[in-house]
């Protein structure tokens, strides 16, 4: 384990959490984040991830395991762990009767920023994020994704090697989603800083994330870049549409000579292609043999939602497997890197 | 280069906050400054006729009543502080200092002076008000710096209380209603007679045990009495020791809160 102070990554090991009178919030998880990467904690509300946030930044002591952040002990070395984060927490933290400066001019100095740099340092940091124009307005009138973007700027003041985001944009407009995004990114790509980033959005962790660790229930169920999760899971699906409803069994028998059934709306079927997408051809040439008429047709890549599901048997959000459209409501729209894989009718199992 | 800031520099920063914060909620500096001097001047007009009771230390009731106005400032400072540690702690704001190389007692000792600048200016205006109705100080101007300091203290033991309570709770609606509690033991005090005027027994008795009525008699020495070192060093004793019980229930509570 690297000692370095100069490390800025995350070494988590057999770490433990226990509330009173309440079960394991974090029940032994190990990972490491590398230095410059864009970790993406991802996870239902509840399984423990705000928890998991607490502790690695030593806000929140924890029952049991190791935790090094940044090359310091969260425990023994907490100060040192301070100094070398910036945190934004699950709500933006903002006192609403003071002005966005005034924010910075605080924060900038209880940092440590010297005196003669803390005003540049706030506007610079400021006009980063977008708020110049309102950077003498009271808090208390700011947009969700306006106090979102001041708590980054704040959280980035003393020029954090590692920054620790807890669902920055939960409740946040797709607009505002996006920009957050856009900066997170920036961060990470431009800064060479770390990012652990918690979401209970599977695509925001498929956008921004380097690696992406799965929690559920308080343990860690699959880890790896979204990439490696989702090949994990492997074959994609594919969803066919009849032209006639009444061939929709006839297009189902074909279907299920090259994979096992997946869950589809009622006027199509679906399969889990076996043999990947080179099977796709004679899938085609076997329904035209069978003479059924094809309305329409999708393919579905694995997603993050499908992994998911894989790992934990539950949909992001909380809901049991049911195999219907669910999934599809929990992730916002799309991003600023604008791809997304057809996550259509139906998340296989 | 970023170097941790001195404590009077972390002091300094969260004490400005707490002054912008009040500046900008009237709701906290109106009452203190109003609520008091109604209530004097209801007393003076209303109760001066107790200057007659044979024993009555002072032949202005208005000279008698001003400690019941500085208390009740100091009472409101209590209702201040309170308020808005209580809000850092709901916003999660606390959180968000804690993460900061400040040390806690920079975050309680700055917030205290930031609530404490408004009870002394509130109590500016009590003096300067009593002056202009015909109030005298005994002690003369010596008397006013000691009344000052006094006041200052009071202000502090009570505002560490709110503290305490603020940080405790974590609820500003908790704060508030231990506010009126406070009304009470004034009320149960010796702010409106001295205690050996007081003819109900059980009352009498209540204002003997209630520290309230020696912070009372100590300011109000100074202004009716000539120095009265005894009265004095009583109220500085109270004062002082509540500040302590305060100031070590709110470190503590201030503890559990930023790491539970």
């Amino acid at each position: 384990m690297s000692t370095s102070h100069r490390d800025n990554g995350i070494e988590v090991e057999g770490l433990v959490r226990e509330f009173k009178k309440g079960p394991r919030a974090v029940d032994g998880i190990d990972f490491a984040v590398a230095p410059g990467e864009i970790y993406g904690f991802l996870g239902p509300n509840g399984a423990g991830k705000s928890t998991t946030v607490l502790m690695l930044t030593t806000l929140l002591p924890p029952t049991a395991g190791t935790a090094r952040v940044a090359g310091h002990d969260i425990v023994a070395g907490a100060a040192e762990v301070r100094a070398s984060i910036g945190v934004a927490l699950q709500d933006a933290a903002l006192d609403p009767l003071l002005t966005g400066s005034e924010h910075m001019r605080l924060q900038t100095a209880l940092q440590g920023v010297p005196k003669a740099d803390r005003k540049r340092r706030g506007m610079e940091l400021i006009e980063r994020v977008g708020l110049a124009d309102a950077a003498d307005r009271k808090v208390g009138g700011y947009s969700g994704g306006m106090k979102r973007r001041l708590d980054l700027a704040l959280a980035l003041v003393h020029g954090p090697r590692l920054l620790f985001l807890d669902e920055p944009t939960t409740g946040l407009d797709p607009s505002s989603r996006s920009d957050l995004w856009d900066e997170v990114a920036r961060l990470a790509r431009e800064d060479g800083t770390t990012v652990f980033l918690t979401t209970q959005y599977l695509e925001e962790a498929d956008v921004l994330a380097d690696r992406v660790g799965i929690i559920d229930a308080g343990r860690i169920v699959a880890e790896g870049t979204p990439e490696a999760l989702k090949a994990q899971i492997g074959r994609p699906a594919l969803e066919i549409v009849p032209a006639d409803i009444a061939q929709r069994d006839a297009a189902a028998e074909v279907l299920a000579r090259f994979g096992e059934a997946a869950p589809a709306p009622p006027n199509a079927a679906a399969v889990r292609l076996t043999g990947g997408n080179d099977a796709l051809a004679e899938v085609v040439r076997s329904l035209d043999a069978e003479g059924v008429r094809i309305a329409d047709f999708q393919l579905h890549a694995p997603s993050l939602d499908d992994v998911f599901l894989a790992k934990t048997g539950k949909k992001l959000g909380g809901e049991d497997e049911t195999g219907e459209h669910a999934a599809v409501a929990e992730t916002p729209p799309a991003g600023p890197a604008g791809e997304r894989e057809p996550v259509g009718s139906g998340s296989p199992r | 280069m970023n170097t941790v800031p001195s404590l009077p520099a972390q002091v300094a920063q969260i004490a400005r906050r707490s002054l912008l914060r009040t500046l900008r909620q009237p709701a906290q500096i109106v009452p203190p400054v109003i609520f008091p001097l109604f209530l004097l001047a209801i007393n003076a007009s209303g109760l001066d006729a107790a200057t007659m009771i044979p024993g009555f230390p002072s032949d202005s009731y208005v000279d008698f009543a001003m400690a019941f106005a500085f208390m009740q400032g100091a009472i409101f400072s209590m209702m201040n502080s309170g308020t808005d540690l209580a809000r850092d702690v709901e916003s999660g704001f606390l959180k968000r200092l804690a993460m900061t190389p400040m040390r806690r007692t920079a975050l309680l000792v700055g917030q205290l002076a930031g609530v404490l600048a408004v009870t002394l200016l509130s109590g500016v205006v009590y003096l300067v008000v009593g002056l202009i109705a015909g109030v005298t100080v005994e002690t003369g101007v010596a008397g006013v710096v000691v009344l000052f300091v006094l006041f200052g203290l009071i202000g502090l033991a009570f505002a560490s209380l709110g503290a305490f309570v603020g940080l405790r709770s974590g609820s500003a609606e908790a704060v508030q209603g231990f506010f009126p509690l406070f009304f009470v033991a004034l009320f149960l005090s010796s702010a409106s007679l001295p205690r050996e005027l007081i003819e109900q027994d059980w009352f009498r008795t209540v204002a003997t045990y209630n520290p309230v009525s020696y912070l009372v008699e100590g300011i109000r020495s100074l202004f009716i009495f000539d120095w009265d070192g005894q009265a004095l060093a009583v109220a500085f004793a109270i004062a002082a020791a509540v500040t302590c019980v305060g100031l070590a229930g709110a470190v503590r509570a201030l503890r559990t809160q930023v790491v539970r």
